[in-house]
Order: C-alpha cells, then sequence, then structure tokens
C-alpha cells in the first residue's frame, strides 16, 4: 500500500501555494464582523472562534501572510468545515468563502500534513480512481445493484453479519445508497425532444452519483423539461462535475474534470445546461473561475457558467407549465441543500414548483437552511458531526406530520433517508421536487 | 508569557483543560474583534462554564499579576476584547441561561453570555419588548451589550442599553462577587454603582449576569422611505422633525455608496440612484403613528425628498430595518479595509457635520461611505480605504482627526456607541481635557488598583505588580 500517491496533483512539480498566490482582497474581503457565527453549525457546536468561518479565515490568512505555518491542526480545521456555506448567505461584506476553503483544503493536501494509510487508500479510490471514470464508476454501480438486487444486501444484513463489523463500518454500510437497475443514458434517449411547441434547446447533467443512485430522478428532470419546451440533449459519457475533487483539495484535478464536461456539449447550439444535483451546480456554475488561466479553456468555461442553469431556477425562469393532475403527495415539506440556497443563492424557485403542483401543501419545515450533515463526503470522513445534524434535521421534520420530504440534492437524499431509517419513527419518502413535479405531469 | 505551563495548569485546575486553548490555531482567531485593520496575538483563552469558575479564574490572575480580557462573541467596533500582552481572554459564551423573565416586575434576568436577539425573542414571548437592537444583535451577548452600553436603531426614542440596565452581577478585580441594583423602579441608595459599570469597557469588572427592564411593545408601527437628490437634504429633515416635537422610533441616514452596497447584498430594491435615504419609523398607539408618519412625510418632501415610499408590510418593514444592520460589513465590498467611526453631534448640527465629513472625504481624496442613526445624531462614517496602502492610511488617519475636532467644536462626542477600546483612546483627552482624563484614572485605579483589567483600553494606567 506504500505506492498510493498522497497527493495526486503531479507530485513531481514544484509545490503549490494556493493560499499565498491567490488575490489578497479576497482574504481581505473578510472583515470579521461576526454575522456569519450564528449560521455555521461547527460554531454553534463548539462556540470556538477557530471552528467558525471568520477564525478559519483568519487562519487562511495567517498562512498567506507567512505567520502561520500549515500543520495538522490546520488541515484538520479545514475537513472540520462542512462546506455549506451558509456563511456566504450570511455574509454581507461578500466574501467568496467556497473559493477560500477550496484553496485552503488544496493547500492542506500539497504540504501533505493529513497521514495515514486509509485515508490515502479512501482518497485513491474515490477521488483518483472512481470518480474520474465514470465507466468504471457505472461498473461499481452494476455491482452494488447485483449485490442489493440479488438479495445478498438484504441477506448480510438478515444474517446479522453487518453487526461483525467494526462500528464505524457498520454505520458507513447504512449509508450505502440503493443503486438503480438501469443508468440514464439507459433511460433518456440521446435527443429527447420537446412535447408540443420547441422554444429551447438544453443541454442536461447526468452526474455520477445521481446518475447511478437517483437516475430516475435524471429521467424525470428529461420529462420535465420537455412538458416545458425544451428539446434535451444528453451526452452518453459524463464525467463527475469535479466538485467531490474541488471540496476536498484536489484543485488540479477539479480543473481537469471541468474540461471533459465541457468538451462532451456542443454548447453553441445548447440555450442552457441544466443540472438537478445542488452540490454539482454550485460548483458547475464556476468553471469560469476554475479555468480563468487556461488559454484553451476561459472562454468556453465563461461561456459554460453563463448557461448553466439549476433545474429550478430554469423552469421559474421560462415560465413553468403547470400540470393538471394532481401528484402523488399531499403534504409536502421542503429540505434546503446547502448547495442550492447558500451555494446557488437558489431559494424561491423550487418552492414555487411544488406550489404549482394541484393538491399539494407545502409545509415550511423549521431551519430549512441548515446543513443536514452529509455534505459531500463530510459523513464518512466527520461521522460523529454529521450523525448529529442529521438528527436535529430529523428532529423537525417529525414535528409536523408530512407525507413525503422535497429535497434536490443526492446527498442530502440518502443522510435523510438514513436519518429517517434510524429513528425507527418510520419511514417518508424522500423525493427531488423534478420527481414530485413529474409526477404530476403523468396523472 | 511567563511560566506559561504553570498557568496552564492551573487555569485547567479551575475549568477544565479542554476550556483552556493555548495552541496556535485555537488562540489566533481570538486576537481580533469586530474592529478593522486591529490584530494582537492571543497567548491564552479560558472559558469558565460558572460564576464561580469565572471568579476563581479572576482571582488566580489577580494572585499572578495576569492581566484579564473580557470577551463575548468578539463583535466589538473599538477593539474593546483585543487581546493584551502578557495577558489571558476570559471568554465568557459558556454563561448562557435566561434566568427569569419576570412579568409582573417586567424584568429579565440573564446570564451575560445570552445573544442579544434570544433576549429580544424571550421577552417578545411574554407579550414584552426589549428595546435596544445593535447591529450585531444577531450574535452579540448581552454582557458585551452592557458592557460597552451599545446603541441600536431605536436610540433616538427608546435610549441605549443603559436605559434598560436596572442590576447586574459583577466579578470585581479580585474575584470578589457582587450583585449590584435590584428590581425596584426607584432606588437611591448609595451610589449607583452598576452605571459605571455600564460602559465601562472590561476595564472595571466582568460583568456576568444582567437585570433588564422590559416595556410593553408599541401596538402599531410604520416604516417609510424617503428618498433625497442631495445628502444634506436628508440632514435637514431630521433637523427639522425634532425641532417639530417629534420622536420617531427610528431615522436612519444612508448615503449612496452604503445604499449601493446594501442592495448588492441584500436585493430588496432599494433606490440605487439617491443620493441618500432616511428610513423613517414611527411606533406607538395607531392614531399617534399615523399622524406622526403623514407629517414626517410631509417634513421630508418639503426638504427636497423626491419620494416618499411607505413600507406596505411588516415583513417590508423588517426587512428595511435588516438590511440596515448590516450596512457596515455590506461597505466592505467596495475596498479591502472598511474603518468605522461614531462621531456624534448634537441634531441641531447634522446638517453641518454632514457637509464637513464631505469636504473632508474631498480634500483628502478618500472614498467615505456615511450611514447612521441620524435621528440621534450619531453617524457612521465610514473610511473605505486599504491598510495595506500606508500612504492612504496616514491620510485617514488625518481626516479621522479633523472629524472628531470638528464634532467636539460642535458639542459631540468621538463616540456615539462603539466605545473607546484601543481604536479611539488617542481621542479621549480632547474631548475630555487633562481634568477628566485624571478622574478617569483615579477612579479606575479606585476599583483595579493594580491595573489589570483589560489594560491599555479606555484610558491608559500604570500596571503595579507585586514585584514591582
Amino acid at each position: 500500500m506504500k505506492n498510493f500517491p498522497s497527493n495526486v496533483n503531479s507530485p513531481s512539480m514544484g509545490k503549490k501555494n494556493y493560499l499565498a498566490d491567490m488575490d489578497y482582497s479576497v482574504l481581505q474581503q473578510c472583515m470579521h464582523c461576526g454575522m456569519c457565527l450564528p449560521t455555521c453549525p461547527t460554531y454553534e457546536e463548539t462556540g470556538r472562534e477557530r471552528n467558525s468561518p471568520r477564525g478559519r479565515i483568519a487562519l487562511m490568512r495567517a498562512v498567506a501572510d507567512g505567520e502561520l505555518k500549515i500543520e495538522k491542526a490546520f488541515a484538520d480545521e479545514m475537513y472540520y468545515c462542512l462546506g455549506c456555506l451558509a456563511c456566504v448567505s450570511a455574509c454581507p461584506a461578500g466574501v467568496d468563502y467556497a473559493d477560500l476553503f477550496e484553496k485552503a483544503r488544496a493547500q492542506a493536501e500539497e504540504e501533505k500534513v493529513l497521514t495515514g494509510k486509509k485515508r490515502r487508500l479512501v482518497r485513491w479510490l474515490t477521488l483518483r480512481l472512481l470518480f474520474t471514470r465514470p465507466r468504471l464508476l457505472r461498473f461499481v454501480g452494476r455491482s452494488l445493484w447485483l449485490y442489493q438486487a440479488s438479495k445478498l444486501q438484504a441477506a448480510f444484513r438478515g444474517l446479522r453479519l453487518n453487526k461483525l463489523l467494526p462500528k464505524r463500518y457498520r454505520e458507513l454500510e447504512e449509508l450505502t445508497p440503493t443503486a438503480e437497475a438501469r443508468f440514464s443514458h439507459q433511460q433518456i434517449p440521446l435527443r429527447a425532444t420537446a412535447y408540443g411547441e420547441e422554444k429551447y434547446q438544453v443541454g442536461l447533467l447526468t452526474g455520477c452519483v445521481q446518475d447511478i443512485v437517483f437516475a430516475s430522478v435524471n429521467a424525470d428532470t428529461a420529462e420535465v423539461l420537455r412538458h416545458n419546451h425544451c428539446t434535451v440533449i444528453t451526452p452518453r459519457v459524463q464525467h463527475c462535475c469535479g466538485s467531490l475533487h474541488g471540496h476536498n483539495g484536489e484543485y488540479e484535478l477539479s480543473k481537469e474534470m471541468a474540461r471533459k464536461n465541457i468538451d462532451a456539449f456542443d454548447l453553441s447550439s445548447l440555450d442552457s445546461i441544466i443540472t438537478n444535483a445542488a452540490g454539482c451546480g454550485s460548483h458547475l456554475k464556476h468553471y469560469d473561475r476554475l479555468l480563468a488561466d487556461d488559454p484553451e479553456y476561459a472562454d468556453k468555461a465563461r461561456e459554460w457558467s453563463a448557461k448553466c442553469k439549476d433545474i429550478h431556477e430554469w423552469l421559474d425562469e421560462i415560465g413553468l407549465v403547470t400540470p393538471q393532475g394532481e401528484g402523488g403527495a399531499q403534504r409536502v415539506t421542503y429540505h434546503e441543500a446547502c448547495h442550492l440556497c447558500h451555494g446557488q443563492g437558489i431559494r424561491v424557485p423550487p418552492r414555487n414548483i411544488l406550489r404549482a403542483i394541484p393538491g399539494l401543501e407545502l409545509v415550511e419545515l423549521e431551519e430549512s437552511m441548515w446543513c443536514c450533515g452529509s455534505a459531500g463526503i463530510y459523513n464518512i470522513t466527520q461521522p460523529e458531526t454529521s450523525r448529529k445534524l442529521r438528527d436535529r434535521k430529523i428532529g423537525h421534520i417529525r414535528k409536523k406530520p408530512v407525507d413525503c420530504i422535497a429535497s434536490a440534492n443526492p446527498g442530502c437524499n440518502i443522510q435523510i433517508q438514513a436519518g429517517l431509517q434510524a429513528d425507527g419513527a418510520g419511514g417518508i419518502p424522500v423525493k427531488h421536487p423534478v420527481t414530485i413535479l413529474a409526477e404530476a405531469y403523468r396523472k | 508569557m511567563k511560566q506559561k505551563a504553570r498557568i496552564i495548569e492551573a487555569l485547567s485546575g479551575i475549568v477544565g483543560r479542554e476550556q483552556v486553548l493555548t495552541e496556535k490555531e485555537d488562540v489566533l482567531p481570538f486576537g481580533f474583534d469586530g474592529t478593522a485593520a486591529l490584530k494582537k496575538a492571543a497567548e491564552c483563552v479560558v472559558f469558565p462554564g460558572t460564576v464561580e469558575e469565572a471568579a476563581a479564574v479572576v482571582r488566580f490572575c489577580s494572585e499572578n499579576d495576569l492581566a484579564m480580557v473580557t470577551r463575548g462573541s468578539g463583535t466589538g467596533l473599538s477593539g474593546g476584547s483585543l487581546p493584551v500582552e502578557e495577558g489571558i481572554i476570559i471568554c465568557l459564551l459558556r454563561l448562557n441561561e435566561i434566568l427569569e423573565v419576570d412579568a409582573d416586575n417586567l424584568t429579565l434576568l440573564a446570564e451575560c453570555g445570552v445573544i442579544t436577539q434570544k433576549i429580544a425573542e424571550a421577552a417578545s414571548a411574554e407579550g414584552l419588548f426589549y428595546p435596544p437592537d445593535p447591529g450585531s444583535m444577531k450574535i452579540s451577548t448581552i454582557g458585551g451589550n452592557v458592557a460597552e452600553n451599545s446603541g441600536g436603531l431605536r436610540g433616538l426614542k427608546y435610549g441605549v442599553t443603559r436605559n434598560y440596565v436596572m442590576g447586574m452581577e459583577v466579578i470585581l478585580p479580585d474575584g470578589t462577587v457582587t450583585f449590584l441594583g435590584n428590581k425596584c423602579v426607584k432606588d437611591v441608595a448609595g451610589f449607583s454603582m452598576k452605571d459605571v459599570f455600564i460602559g465601562s469597557e472590561g476595564t472595571l469588572g466582568l460583568i456576568t449576569k444582567v437585570l433588564l427592564r422590559l416595556v410593553p411593545p408599541p401596538p402599531a408601527r410604520q416604516t417609510m422611505l424617503a428618498m433625497y437628490p442631495r445628502m444634506e437634504d436628508a440632514a435637514t429633515t431630521v433637523s427639522e422633525i425634532i425641532s417639530r416635537k417629534i420622536i420617531p422610533c427610528t431615522l436612519e441616514f444612508l448615503d449612496q455608496v452604503t445604499i449601493q452596497c446594501i442592495e448588492d447584498y441584500a436585493k430588496i430594491g432599494l433606490p440605487t440612484d439617491a443620493g441618500a435615504i432616511l428610513l423613517m419609523e414611527s411606533d406607538g398607539p395607531l392614531s399617534v403613528v399615523e399622524a406622526e408618519a403623514l407629517e414626517m412625510a410631509d417634513i421630508a418632501r418639503k426638504n427636497g425628498a423626491r419620494e416618499v415610499r411607505v413600507a406596505k408590510s411588516v415583513e417590508e418593514a423588517n426587512e428595511l430595518a435588516a438590511a440596515r444592520r448590516t450596512a457596515f460589513s455590506a461597505l466592505a465590498r467596495v475596498r479591502p479595509t472598511t474603518i468605522l467611526e461614531d462621531a456624534t453631534v448634537p441634531r441641531s448640527e447634522l446638517t453641518k457635520i454632514v457637509t464637513f465629513i464631505q469636504e473632508i472625504g474631498k480634500k483628502y481624496q478618500l472614498r467615505i461611505g456615511t450611514f447612521g442613526h441620524m435621528g440621534d445624531g450619531n453617524l457612521h462614517p465610514t473610511f473605505l480605504t486599504d491598510e495595506k496602502n500606508h500612504e492612504e492610511m496616514e491620510k485617514v488617519e488625518k481626516a479621522m482627526k479633523e472629524i472628531f475636532t470638528f464634532a467636539i467644536s460642535l458639542g459631540g462626542t468621538i463616540t456615539g456607541e462603539h466605545g473607546v477600546g484601543v481604536a479611539k483612546k488617542n481621542f479621549l483627552p480632547q474631548q475630555y481635557g487633562a481634568e477628566g482624563i485624571k478622574l478617569f484614572k483615579t477612579f479606575k485605579a479606585a476599583i483595579d488598583p493594580k491595573g489589570l483589567l483589560n489594560p491599555g483600553k479606555l484610558v491608559d494606567v500604570e500596571r503595579k505588580s507585586r514585584s514591582a
């Protein structure tokens, strides 16, 4: 195992210095007024400045100023941050925390201060191997489906073999999402023409996790778009958007992913490029910033960012075709994925969509914008904090009886589903708003 | 810090090891508060969990001649909770219980670490009202508010924090704990010592509990926005409203730069082309509110307002007030460093100071965003600058000095609500003269003879240690 590269950023090249080399005014933008503090889940948990956005920025600035050497504590702190970006919504000064946070994690990786063979193996397997190779990821997804469809998982759990796993792995096993039988490209044609009059031609991003676990959400998205005068182009093989890499310190790799995705679409022929996963969308929209220094891709990335739209945002923009039939669910509550409400500032459009469905009552969720603890791979890397946040979310959900929870991010959906199972108070379906909408169109 | 290991061990013995921070990554973010361009290295931060623990920490520090800085959420705007050399920071955030809401006596008793917003909510839940609403109320602590005598948007009609403090528990510099004040509306027994601690900026003692006065909430309110092509006209409007003997709840002023920055953040449809706006709020019985609002709108139009818009709902009114509270931070969008001042003048002098600030901006070629609580004469001229540009920072220093001097000449003050701390310490003698400063020093020495509490803040006193 010794040979696993500890860092995938071309290790032979000179060390990068992301924080010191970045535009200093981005760091200066934080005037440490403290408005971010009450919205930060980790600060609320500990009450310690270093666990707050302004505290972390102070650490980053100290690194950029050469006052602080990056050691394990710095790296640990950057990985303790959920990256939920609630601070971005709260910040009157407009600090670009997403950029700072990605560069801080990238620098922490660059300094190689976090060690451990297990960590290196997990990062190599996921960031380097799985999430850079779409066909391999699909193969794993197919294996997962076989394991689940063949009732092996049920047998494994039924025989209580999972109880033999160490606690950490047992908890992770519970989070294993259920894979779907068919991937997005098997459910959606390359070109799906608009129902009725075609007003727009759009590209559809199918994502990686979404593609395996929630491929039907992609199919629903295509269907909803067709109902709304859009012809949908869905490239067959798509890459991970790179958000996992960007958020986990693999900055260069995330650029590579961005370039591959841009190449997969014929930008000039499309009115927009649609994403339905909040975490991806939040990252995809920043390709312009990510590739600003790339002479070959900078222009294309700017066009990409201008055209990249979240599905709710797009439907709101073009004017939703109101469904005639009622959806399946009557009382629905809406959990706001961090990277939709904070990362992209999209709060009203998903509610507008849900309210437009005949017979659907939208029940507002307390603390709907508070992170559920999924946060990318946070539930794997920081299980304790993640669990606390999950239970807090489930507590609010249980306060008002609803028959469906709407949420627009695959990570949140898996996390909330696991939480609903864990407290034993009965399952509630967790659906993407687009799925609820598609059900209504079908009636 | 000398004998650091021994100090850490002793403090850990009082509060527990995990409540003592000393690692650089842990203490570095305690090196500043909400004040721009001020930073000092912190060495040790202690989090007592009870008043007894806090008192024991103070006693230990006193016995060992260790300087102490009290801190809440660290949102102060004059550097009051900045670390001091050879000292420890006592962070009181863990003392965060609301102990009692007494609806019979209209009082609320809370520990110092309770967030101001929670105080307002607890009062509201009992059908009562806690009026002080500093800009940072979502995260500032009530103890910090009392120590800084914080103001807010409602100061004009309702006064400031001081007007709502009926009593407090304090830890004196030697570790003694005492309660000053009570629930009596009238009380003339002895010196009003609680009043001395209000606004003392952590230089006299640690405020650990506060007894607050609550009032019945106003039954109605109306919010209006008056838009002006020229700043001076907004100032004249305010002076005339006051001279016509109208005391509205709020008269907030925003200049064009500030309007643009807030709109950029909050996106609530503020008129970004206006030269200035006045946010006016009247509250009280409905008939009074209606009459008052009409008259204010008239005065505004007469003084050159091009439009007066009335908020259509409570939500819209709240949104406007919330947006106004973000003014200071939103101004940070323009330049890297945002230096906020709060020179205050008698209200009859508003037009003069507003015009003067504009002239100073031109004279030194500085960008100044001005906003503030115009109804109580408390302005916030804010320098939009860059701390790395030394030449420009020198100009800021000069401009600031001129504004302070002018404010004092008009019978005003160098700070209306942010406090002196370290940021304005050097300007204090100009306002109080040698006699006033001497009185401050005598007073400070009487209560804190060793000079261990927040040394170097507000006023300089000699630090006397046993060894000296």
